[in-house]
């Protein structure tokens, strides 16, 4: 993992006695409100429906054990004993106290860990493959290289007041697990004809009110000018960008507007002046500075013999295990997604018990993944039984990782000021209509997503089946999305019609999967199937249930 | 957030600056508990409290008061939107949370 050098651990300590100092500024009046919300935002600090809120930077969604057993803390000494993994792979405490604040990241600092840039409308949280330097799939560990966008990118001068937020991921392999082509700029590491090793740059991706697919910027960018080619993007999208419509501040509406053909024309004559400057070329030595901080850990030479056990062992192992690089190893996925749970939460418990596991059987390392779950990267397949075991003993064994149940969602009306409805309440109802193992099984792979308002945190868009939550009247209503995908063959989910009663959501959905199970060709997964069949036959019977009380009523 | 012009009563609401709780409007103070509150039948009441609470704003107790409807039924108070009986309760998926645990 990366380690602070004495600069970034100075500055972030200094970052927090400055926080210190603002916050006793606004509570003894010398700061109003308006004053302090942006130095709070930038600190990552929120207001939200209860209380404030804390969203802490988990930078490509790599923890240490030490970092675990500090959220650990955190939720236990100032929060309510849990905490939120988030889509974007960070942590939230959604019951943080103004006056803990400063205490809160300290302790955060003592771990090498911070807020900064987790809100405000500048670079966030770099995110990347959660199999990252441990898939076999992939060309190199894509960390090294997100560790350099994040530190390029913090309190980058230019960079720091864009219009609106900037989302970068990193992915190394054909099997798109980040999300790449939904981000506002993504890298992907990949191999020319040549077999040299370079970056493919996409850009314009989003969700939120007005949702695109990302286009490419550049097929391949040298590695030591990637630094370049990126600043080139950001700084047209920073010239260039609407400032006067909040509706139109992402860089998908500039790319949109102008065309990707101009988009691209833009980018290559910034690209141009950066590189005679011969400023922000990245140095073969830097790079392979900070990719010793991501060297592999020293496998064992083992036998690659999977263990079997019984059959909750077996389930867990089919929905959580995938190939590693090393001989006699595996890729842990921990599911956060126990049916009548909320996605993405975890006790304090949990995470000490979790901390001890990632020290015991992973080299002390976790990933956490942007669906919601945790990633143990590097265990021993024969400590498997042990590790579901242990799981199973806290609560987190559960068999659904990439089944239908395994739900992203956001923490809608529950708890976000900006929701216009619940969607952890929706999640939990349609897990337990699923709940059933063989069922799940049968239906394979089913992607469902729920947003509790159109800024579409809970990525309704990319979901196989995407749920948004609607205000009608103060009424909770959903509208139904189908065919969207965040993976390799992204895609945007199709509006089915007026939307759905709380009561009536889950029915729907059930109907829409019914009919899939009904019309499905061999080999066809759900997203297959409507591709091929179109809304149409899938909105017949999402409806049926409305068609029948109109003609009986 | 915006909020329209109300014909029917209402409450005043706002968060706690150092705490971040949620607190409501009684009788030129504040109270932790909505059934506490103190509800507006006309909205020249409600507004007069809206603009008394701008002093607990300046004076660095609260932050972002607002007004919102509710509605009475047999005589209980229910706030008319889902926001605000969340807000008012704590996270529905929750109940060992927010106000409504210490009912527990």
């Amino acid at each position: 993992m990366y380690r602070y050098d004495e600069f970034d651990a100075q500055f972030v300590a200094e970052r927090v006695e400055q926080f210190r100092g603002q916050v006793a500024r606004r509570l003894s009046g010398e700061l109003n409100e308006d004053q302090f919300k942006p130095l709070r935002l930038m600190n990552g600090l929120y207001l939200q429906l209860h209380a404030y809120m804390l969203r802490i930077a988990i930078p490509y969604g790599t923890l240490s054990s030490k970092q675990m057993r500090m959220l650990a803390h955190i939720a236990r000494k100032y929060d309510k004993g849990f905490g939120h993994f988030t889509t974007r792979t960070n942590m939230q405490f959604h019951w943080i106290r103004l006056v803990d604040v400063p205490d809160v990241l300290a302790d955060l600092a003592s771990v090498e860990m911070h807020c900064i840039q987790t809100s405000g409308n500048c670079v966030r949280n770099v995110t990347a493959d959660q199999f990252a330097g441990a898939t076999p799939e992939e060309i190199e560990d894509p960390r090294p290289l997100a560790e350099i966008i994040r530190q390029w990118s913090s309190l980058h001068p230019e960079f720091v007041f864009l219009a609106r937020k900037f989302k970068i991921a990193v992915g190394a392999t054909p099997h798109d697990r980040a999300a790449l082509q939904w981000h506002d700029m993504a890298v992907e590491i990949v191999r020319n004809g040549h077999g040299q090793v370079g970056y493919k740059v996409i850009a314009g991706g989003g969700m939120g009110r007005t949702p695109y697919i990302a286009h490419v910027m550049s097929e391949f960018v040298e590695r030591e000018d990637i630094l370049a080619y990126l600043e080139a993007v950001l700084r047209v999208y920073n010239m260039d960008s609407r400032r006067d419509n909040i509706h139109k501040q992402r860089i998908k509406i500039l790319i949109n507007s102008i065309g990707p053909e101009e988009m691209r024309r833009r980018v290559a004559r910034e690209f141009d002046e950066i590189k005679q400057t011969g400023t922000l070329q990245l140095p073969p030595e830097e790079l392979a500075r900070i990719a010793a901080y991501f060297a592999p850990p020293s496998f064992e030479k083992l036998p690659d013999v999977m263990p079997t056990g019984d059959a909750d062992f077996e389930n867990w192992k089919k929905a959580s295990i995938h190939a590693h690089r090393a001989p006699g190893y595996a890729i842990a996925t921990i599911s956060l997604k126990a049916v009548g749970e909320t996605p993405g939460d975890i006790s304090a418990d949990q995470m000490d018990v979790i901390a001890d596991m990632m020290d015991a059987f992973s080299v002390g390392e976790i990933r956490v993944t942007h669906e919601q779950n945790l990633v143990l990267p590097h265990v021993r397949q024969r400590d498997l039984p042990q590790i579901h075991a242990r799981l199973k003993a806290i609560g987190l064994a559960t068999p659904n990782a990439g089944l239908i149940t395994d739900i992203i969602c956001c923490p809608g009306l529950d708890y976000c000021d900006l929701a216009n409805a619940r969607s952890i309440p929706i999640a939990q109802k349609i897990a337990r209509r699923f709940a059933d193992l063989r069922r799940q099984h049968d239906i394979g792979e089913l992607k469902i997503k729920i947003s509790g308002c159109i800024n579409a945190c809970g990525h309704h868009h990319a979901g196989h089946i995407g749920i948004l939550g609607v205000d009608k009247k103060g009424v909770e209503f959903y509208q139904l999305q189908l065919g969207g995908s965040g993976a390799e063959d992204a895609s945007i989910g199709d509006i089915m019609g007026p939307g759905f009663g709380e009561h009536e959501i889950a029915d729907a959905v059930e109907r829409v999967v019914n009919h899939y199970l009904k019309v499905r060709r061999d080999g066809e997964r759900f997203l297959d199937t409507y591709r091929r069949l179109g809304m149409e036959p899938f909105k017949n019977v999402a409806y049926q249930e409305q068609l029948n009380a109109a003609y009986n009523g | 957030m915006a909020h329209p012009p109300a014909s029917g009563p209402q409450m005043l609401t706002a968060n706690c600056l150092k705490q971040g709780d949620v607190v409501y409007w009684k009788k030129g103070g504040w109270v932790l508990e909505f059934a506490e509150g103190e509800v507006f039948a006309n909205p020249a009441d409600a507004n007069a409290a809206l603009a008394a609470a701008e002093k607990f704003v300046t004076g660095n107790r609260v932050v972002a008061p607002y007004l919102f409807e509710v509605r009475v039924e047999n005589g209980k108070v229910r706030p008319v939107k889902e926001r605000e009986i969340i807000r008012g309760a704590g996270p529905s998926v929750r109940t060992d949370t927010g106000k409504q645990a210490d009912h527990v």
